[in-house]
Parts: structure tokens; C-alpha cells; sequence
């Protein structure tokens, strides 16, 4: 297009630069989006397993960590990469360099969900999509982003898309979600086509979900139309549950995330498994960093010029141990680390208010000190993305949640 | 309208099949309700006691592990908890064929549609190790037997059984005034969890009435169910809370702290009719309608408080009332889907039993997790949800299709004629679009699976 439509961001950009009191612009007044769910876009990523957050942003500069971890020179291109003279990434995250220089990845640590001691994968987890302060409620009913929702106005079906075949608990609830699985690739022969559609049509519901899988399985560029035979299309579907077990649907997943957010979505939410580091966990964490770098880098060049109202945030269900364990892994421990990545978010940063690795600061004499419940920073996150009140957010969508100050993460 | 045997089998069985003739009459599906478990003796599953041999031997292993880091006896520990690992995920896959085989070929369908239902009524899994693959077995032990007795039975086998504590949390709970606790000081305390979902899920229902108050004295009345890896269920005393607990006004304990007590409560429990009415609703909608009528619901509930809760003639009043034979029912799960089908299409045990983990995988239990289901891996102890609109997803009817179309010709090396496959699939309830779209279709694969992907069968 010769004509590009002026966004609000273009526009406010103008009339910043124009001089123009933002708060004083009458396209900013709740009046003018109250029937829309806004422009900004947000990506949730559960991290499965428990990510490592010593080993992911590398406290260096603190003197306990060297005896802890072991020393890990920044010399060679293969090394691990200094952000701040006092954190480093982990050498997977290098591609993200250019981000981060850009202000547009960060990264939030020692902090955890109020999820303490028993440190179980399934209760983490489902406390950090639950997002209540503890399952003596018994386990989740739905999860923090759904019951964010009900607070947006102008909500559809298609606001929100839960991507994956992972049943989204973050995501499940009242709120109608949409959800789609990239790796359910329909292929279909033509005359199959026509005729399941006549067969659907006795059946409104039927009907309804079909002409919608048409529309989303064809919208991958591998169109449900296909001249392939029987035995071709078994062996495509095969290869695609075989595919799944084996991950590297990441990367669709991220690029039909991006296409969805490019229209009408406005939050996204996928897993990536894979943080569970028990032993030789440099292997392991390359592999799982390398699929969220991968994962990052394909959101921003499939969101285009969507990707300046993004933020991106990764976050899992507990940290892990500070100390190496016998076979050169961490076991599961408390506070962690989250990742942030977008156009939207005010990066080039690590957030964190340092708690030390001596002994006497660690929890329990053995994990990263919990400095702050990772939900504020959540919860901010949808303040200043959507406008969500802090009331809603430490009642019911983070109940029992103290706010606190804003981090101010997004621009 | 009333007994139909097609449709009996289609909706309270597991589908219509080429060989097996549906049953003549409900009278004929509670006697063989009531009958031997043949289906259980055909396709064996093993059972929870045998399924403790492998938890111990983790736990044995766990221990080597522990003992000296980094040691070779350490290593070969962490080597044999993967393969033991492995193992229980391979027979899980196996045990996920044996289910499907049962599907095929009972004679006495509504069994296994009742084991489908009271095991997710009363959901359990593993979190951890070995134990995450342990819910057929936990089925097999403790579902299984009682579907035909009364719900107190169900019930109290249910709650006593290792994996339900396990996933409920109730192992851990301790009296805050019991003898571990005044000795231990530190990391005990009382879990609310198992008495909170006894009382909003499996037995009163979340509209029931009871309060706060009666959680948390049931929990304290629940302290000292325990188990052991070796031994499985223990009443443990000494986790127990001394002294009276009342649970909706009704005094229990008080004495030294025993296990009839607690089986007392559970009794109450079962037959209060807050949870006669909870349970009748749960069963029509599971088995009839969303929304069954009134008249229904309030016949079961009647007959099942007048018997004290014997399932039996509950399930009786549900297959004679006519409300149950209305003509669209629910949408059958993914497990109930594919089930029908590898029925429909009289699937050889022989074929299934030649399938690995990984064909098993590849062709049916990663399909069915694409169309919403993955096994034995419900969120939450809610179970399964049983909306239509839940599984009537575009990522879940194209999940079906493609199933459809793509998975029956490894089935059944021999598709039948499309042309014949809507009469057994379908039966009267084939519709001209159904029947048009099976000649039509340009392959028998197309044909098979447009069949099967059709709102008639894929509605129960």
C-alpha cells in the first residue's frame, strides 16, 4: 500500500513531536476506546519445566556466583554475553543482542509466584496460570488472562487465541477464546471438501466450526485443498504428530500467533516446554533458549509494524536451585527470572531488585530469594497495556495481589 | 419415544458394530451390567497393586540417586529411573489400546461408558515419576468394580485410593493438634483440598449446602488418610485431629481416631440429597442432553434417594424414561469418537496389539489431543468438560476430519464399501447428505471418513 493509515502509535509519535500534551489528547480518553479492546497486543509464554533464571541472566558480577556456577569467560563469540557489567545472557539469547540494544528486550528477576516449598511442576504451574495466591482453594477453575478480560471492553471471540495443543490454563474461563493448534493441518481432496461441508450444513454447530478450520488451516500457506492420495495425506498427518512430540512447531506456532495478532487479537498465549534442567543443563537450556530466541525473533517479523505495540512476556512456575546439582543440572527451587520482548516494552534492562547469592540471602540456603511476586509485574504489564484498574487486578483477575510500585516496563 | 436398540447403543454404549448385535432391551444391558466383567478378562489392564511394583522400585532407585551425586551407583540410578520411566509410559499406550479394544468388541457397552464416567467424575493422575501413568490402573481398581453398587461404595473406594490422595493432596494433611504434629512442629499442617472437592465435586455439588465451616472440619475428619508405597492405603492415627468434627450438623469422632468414622461421613455424604440430585444431573448430561429436561432428572433423583444411591436402578430409571430417547444427543468426547469408530469399523485386537507407542501416538492418542482430549490429562479434578460446545472447536472438527479421512485405512487394512459403512455406522439414522456424501466421496477413505465426521455419528 502507497497510503499507510495512520496508527495511533504514528500518531502519537506526531503529536508528541508536535508538542502536543498526551494526556491532554482527546484520542486518549477512555470515552474514545471504550468500545474497542485497545491497539496494544500482548504474548504470553508458559515456560514448562521451571526455567533456570541464574543460568538464563547470569548474575556475574556477584561475588558468590562464580564458586556456584563456574566461570564462563565473554571472550569468544560462543560465550555467554554481557548486558549491564552485572548480568550476562546465556550465550543461546545472543541472536536477541540487536533487541536488546534496541531497547525492546528485557529481562525481570528474583521473582516467582507465591507458589513456595513443595515445588511441584503441576501445583507451579498451576498457580502461575490460576494466578491466586495459593490452591488451598482447591486447583484452578480458570486463569489470569481470561479473568483480565472480562474487564476489556469491545471483547470477541478472536481478542484471544490460545495456540497449541496444551490445554492453555492461563487462558480458560468465562471469556470465549478462540483456539487453534498449527499443527492441526487439514488436507482434505477437493471433492472431500465440498462434501463435508454438505455433510456439516444438517448441523449449525458443525457447520459453524468447519467453515472456521477452513479458514484457519488454509491460512498457514499450505491450503486445505490438496491432490495428495490417502496414504500421502496419513503420512502428512503422521508427520505432523510426529513433528509435535519432537517440538519444532514453535515456530509455526509463532508465526500463526503473529499473523492472528496482526488482525484482530489482541492476546496470544503458547507454551514452550523443555526448562526441566536436571542434569547437564547446558545442553538442555541451549536447546530450550535457542526455540525462545527462535520464537521472538519469528513473533517480530511476523507482527511487522504490529510488533511496536507488542510486549512479549515468558514467564514459568518456579526457578531452580543456585547450586549446580551432581549431574551438572539445577533441581527445582523458587524465584527465577522473566523474559520481555516487544516494541512496546521499555527494555535494555534487567529489572530487579538484586537480593545476592551468600548463603544467608538465599531461600532456604538454597534458591534465589523471591524479591517480588512476578504477578505485579504481570499485572502492571496489563495496567499500562489495557487500562485494566489496579482494582480489578488485586481483586480478581491476581487476587490477594499487593501491586506496588510501577516498574514502568512498558513505554 | 423409548428403547430404540440402535440408538441405545449409540448413546448409552459404545457405537454400532458390523458383528455385534445391539442388546433387545434395557432389561437385557442391566443384566449384563450386572453380570462378569468379560471385557476386563479379554483386554487386561493391570491393576494398581501391580502398578505399586514399579513405584517402589523408583522409590528404591530415588534413594541410590540420592545417596551419593555424581557416583557411578548414582548414575546407573538415574539410568534405571528413566527406563523404568519409559516403561510405564510404554504400557500406558498399551493399556490405551486394551480400553479402545473393550470398545470394540463388549457386548455390554454402557460398562465402558461408566467406567469413562465415574473415572472422570472422580479424576485422578500422577504428578510425578511413575505415577503419572497411573490412572488406568487406578480405574481399573477402584472405578471399575463399583460401577454397578451403590455410590457409597464408588466413593469411599475412590477416596481411599492411593493415586486420589496422591493428586488431591490428602497424604500430607496433618491434624494441627494430632500426635506428628505436636512431635514434628515444622511442615505440617492441614490440606483442605481432598474436603473441598468431596464435598463441590463428587458429592453435594458446588451449589450444595455446605459452608466453609464444614470443609474445614471434614478436613480435619479426612487427617490420617494416608498411604504407603508398599502397602498402598493407611490409616495413619497419628496424623489424625483429635476430638469432634461436625460436618452439615452432624457430629463425627470425638473417640480415638478411626477409619469408621470417616467411612460414617462418607456414607452421609452419599446419600444426602443434595448429592442424589448432583449426581442424576451429572449423569443425564453426560448421557443425554446439555440440558436435560426437569422430568428426568427428578425421576433418577427420586428413584436414587428411595434406594439409598444403588446405581443400578438409577441407571434403570435414566434407560426407561423418555426423556432419555430424545433424537440429538451430545457430542461425543474424542475418546467416545474414536472408540465408536474403531467399533464401526470392527478394528482386529490382533492389528492393535502389533501397534507401538509410537504408531498408537502418532495415529489416535495425539490425534485425540488435537481434538481437546489429551488422555488421562483432564486440567483439573473437574474432569473432562461435557459442554458440546467445548469440543466443538474449528481445531477440533478439523482434528475429527482429518482423523477420519486420514487414520481408518490403518485401522482396517479392509475399508469397507462406503456405500454399506453408512448403514453399520449410522444404522436409520443415516441422512441423505450422509448417504450422498458416501457415493460420492471419490476414494473409500474419503467415503469412510465423511461417514464417520458426519454430525449423525459424531453425536451420541
Amino acid at each position: 500500500m502507497s497510503q499507510r493509515p495512520l496508527t495511533r502509535r504514528a500518531f502519537l509519535t506526531r503529536s508528541a513531536a508536535l508538542g502536543c500534551s498526551v494526556a491532554a489528547s482527546p484520542l486518549l480518553t477512555p470515552m474514545t476506546f471504550a468500545a474497542a479492546p485497545g491497539d496494544n497486543r500482548l504474548v504470553v509464554i508458559i515456560l514448562r519445566g521451571g526455567m533456570d533464571g541464574i543460568g538464563v541472566v547470569r548474575p556475574y558480577g556477584d561475588p558468590a556466583y562464580r564458586a556456584l556456577r563456574g566461570h564462563h569467560p565473554m571472550v569468544s563469540d560462543t560465550g555467554p554475553v554481557d548486558l549491564d557489567g552485572f548480568f550476562a545472557i546465556h550465550p543461546a539469547l545472543r541472536p536477541l543482542m540487536p533487541l536488546w540494544h534496541a531497547g525492546q528486550l528485557g529481562f525481570v528477576h528474583a521473582v516467582s509466584t507465591p507458589y513456595r516449598d513443595k515445588r511441584s511442576h503441576f501445583d507451579g504451574q498451576d498457580l502461575l496460570e490460576a494466578g491466586t495466591p495459593d490452591l488451598s482453594q482447591g486447583l484452578a477453575r480458570d486463569g489470569w488472562l481470561n479473568r483480565m478480560m472480562t474487564t476489556m471492553p469491545g471483547i470477541t471471540a478472536r481478542s484471544a487465541f490460545a495456540i497449541g495443543r496444551d490445554n492453555m490454563a492461563i487462558l480458560s474461563g468465562k471469556t470465549p477464546v478462540s483456539n487453534w493448534s498449527p499443527d492441526s493441518d487439514l488436507q482434505l481432496s477437493p471433492q472431500a471438501m465440498l462434501l463435508a461441508e454438505m455433510v456439516m450444513a444438517e448441523d449449525p454447530l458443525f457447520s459453524a466450526a468447519l467453515k472456521e478450520a477452513y479458514g484457519l488451516a488454509g491460512s498457514d500457506g499450505d491450503p486445505v485443498r490438496s491432490l495428495a492420495s490417502e496414504s500421502e495425506i496419513l503420512a502428512e498427518m503422521q508427520q505432523n504428530m510426529l513433528a509435535a512430540t519432537r517440538g519444532g512447531t514453535e515456530t509455526k506456532i509463532a508465526e500463526f500467533a503473529a499473523q492472528q495478532l496482526r488482525g484482530a487479537t489482541r492476546i496470544a498465549s503458547f507454551s514452550l516446554n523443555g526448562w526441566d534442567t536436571h542434569s547437564q543443563q547446558y545442553k538442555g537450556l541451549n536447546k530450550a533458549l535457542g526455540r525462545l530466541a527462535q520464537v521472538i525473533l519469528e513473533l517480530k517479523s511476523g507482527l511487522g509494524p504490529v510488533w511496536d505495540k507488542t510486549a512479549v512476556v515468558a514467564m514459568t512456575e518456579f526457578g531452580r536451585t543456585v547450586r549446580l546439582n551432581g549431574s551438572n543440572g539445577t533441581d527445582h527451587g523458587t524465584a527465577g527470572a522473566m523474559v520481555m520482548a516487544g516494541g512496546a516494552i521499555r527494555g535494555g534492562r534487567v529489572v530487579t531488585d538484586w537480593p545476592g547469592l551468600e548463603e544467608s540471602a538465599l531461600y532456604k540456603r538454597r534458591d534465589l530469594m523471591p524479591t517480588r511476586d512476578v504477578r505485579a509485574h504481570a499485572g502492571w504489564l496489563m495496567r499500562e497495556l489495557f487500562g485494566t484498574s489496579v482494582r480489578d487486578l488485586e481483586s480478581t483477575i491476581f487476587p490477594g495481589l499487593e501491586m506496588g510500585n510501577n516498574p514502568r516496563l512498558v513505554l | 419415544m423409548s428403547f430404540d436398540p440402535d440408538l441405545a447403543e449409540i448413546r448409552f454404549g459404545c457405537g454400532l458394530s458390523p458383528v455385534l448385535a445391539p442388546a433387545k432391551s434395557t432389561k437385557a444391558i442391566l443384566a449384563a451390567l450386572s453380570g462378569p466383567d468379560k471385557m476386563a478378562a479379554r483386554f487386561p489392564i493391570e491393576s494398581f497393586e501391580t502398578f505399586q511394583g514399579r513405584m517402589l522400585e523408583r522409590a528404591r532407585q530415588s534413594a541410590i540417586r540420592r545417596k551419593d551425586r555424581g557416583s557411578p551407583a548414582s548414575r546407573a540410578a538415574t539410568k534405571a529411573i528413566r527406563r523404568l520411566n519409559q516403561t510405564a509410559r510404554i504400557d500406558a499406550a498399551g493399556w490405551f489400546g486394551q480400553t479402545l479394544m473393550r470398545r470394540t468388541w463388549t457386548e455390554n457397552g454402557l460398562r465402558e461408558r461408566l467406567a469413562h464416567f465415574w473415572g472422570d467424575h472422580f479424576t485422578a493422575r500422577g504428578k510425578t515419576g511413575v505415577l503419572r501413568r497411573a490412572t488406568s490402573p487406578y480405574i481399573e481398581d477402584a472405578i471399575r468394580p463399583h460401577l454397578a453398587g451403590r455410590f457409597e461404595e464408588l466413593l469411599i473406594a475412590a477416596v481411599k485410593h492411593p493415586l486420589f490422595l496422591h493428586y488431591l493432596d490428602q497424604q500430607n494433611s496433618v491434624g494441627p493438634n494430632s500426635a506428628v504434629a505436636t512431635r514434628r512442629k515444622k511442615n505440617t499442617g492441614l490440606n483442605e483440598n481432598l474436603a473441598r472437592e468431596v464435598l463441590e465435586l463428587h458429592t453435594l455439588g458446588v451449589d450444595g449446602p455446605y459452608t466453609q465451616q464444614d470443609v474445614r472440619q471434614l478436613a480435619e475428619l479426612f487427617t490420617g488418610l494416608t498411604f504407603q508405597i508398599r502397602t498402598g492405603f493407611k490409616f495413619n492415627k497419628h496424623f489424625a485431629e483429635p476430638g469432634v468434627k461436625t460436618v452439615l450438623g452432624k457430629e463425627y469422632g470425638g473417640g480415638p481416631a478411626r477409619l469408621r468414622d470417616i467411612h460414617a461421613v462418607l456414607r452421609d455424604l452419599a446419600r444426602h440429597p443434595a448429592t442424589a440430585r448432583h449426581l442424576c444431573w451429572k449423569l443425564a448430561v453426560h448421557f443425554v442432553s446439555d440440558t436435560p429436561t426437569e422430568a428426568l432428572v427428578v425421576a433418577m433423583t427420586r428413584r436414587y434417594d428411595e434406594s439409598r444411591g444403588d446405581l443400578m436402578q438409577v441407571y434403570e430409571t435414566l434407560l426407561n424414561h423418555p426423556d432419555a430417547w430424545i433424537p440429538a444427543g451430545n457430542i461425543k468426547q474424542p475418546i467416545d469418537f474414536v472408540g465408536s469408530a474403531c467399533r464401526a469399523l470392527a478394528v482386529a485386537p490382533e492389528l492393535i496389539a502389533e501397534f507401538d507407542e509410537r504408531a498408537l501416538q502418532l495415529n489416535i492418542i495425539q490425534p485425540m489431543g488435537l481434538m481437546g482430549q489429551i488422555w488421562e490429562r483432564p486440567e483439573g479434578p473437574d474432569g473432562w468438560p461435557e459442554e458440546d460446545r467445548q469440543w466443538v472447536t474449528p481445531q477440533g472438527i478439523a482434528a475429527r476430519l482429518q482423523w477420519a479421512v486420514a487414520v481408518p485405512q490403518v485401522l482396517q487394512p479392509d475399508l469397507p464399501d462406503p456405500r454399506d459403512f453408512v448403514r453399520t455406522a449410522l444404522g436409520a439414522r443415516s441422512s441423505a447428505a450422509t448417504a450422498f456424501a458416501a457415493k460420492a466421496a471419490e476414494s473409500r477413505a474419503d467415503g469412510i471418513g465423511l461417514i464417520l465426521a458426519s454430525p449423525a455419528f459424531q453425536r451420541q
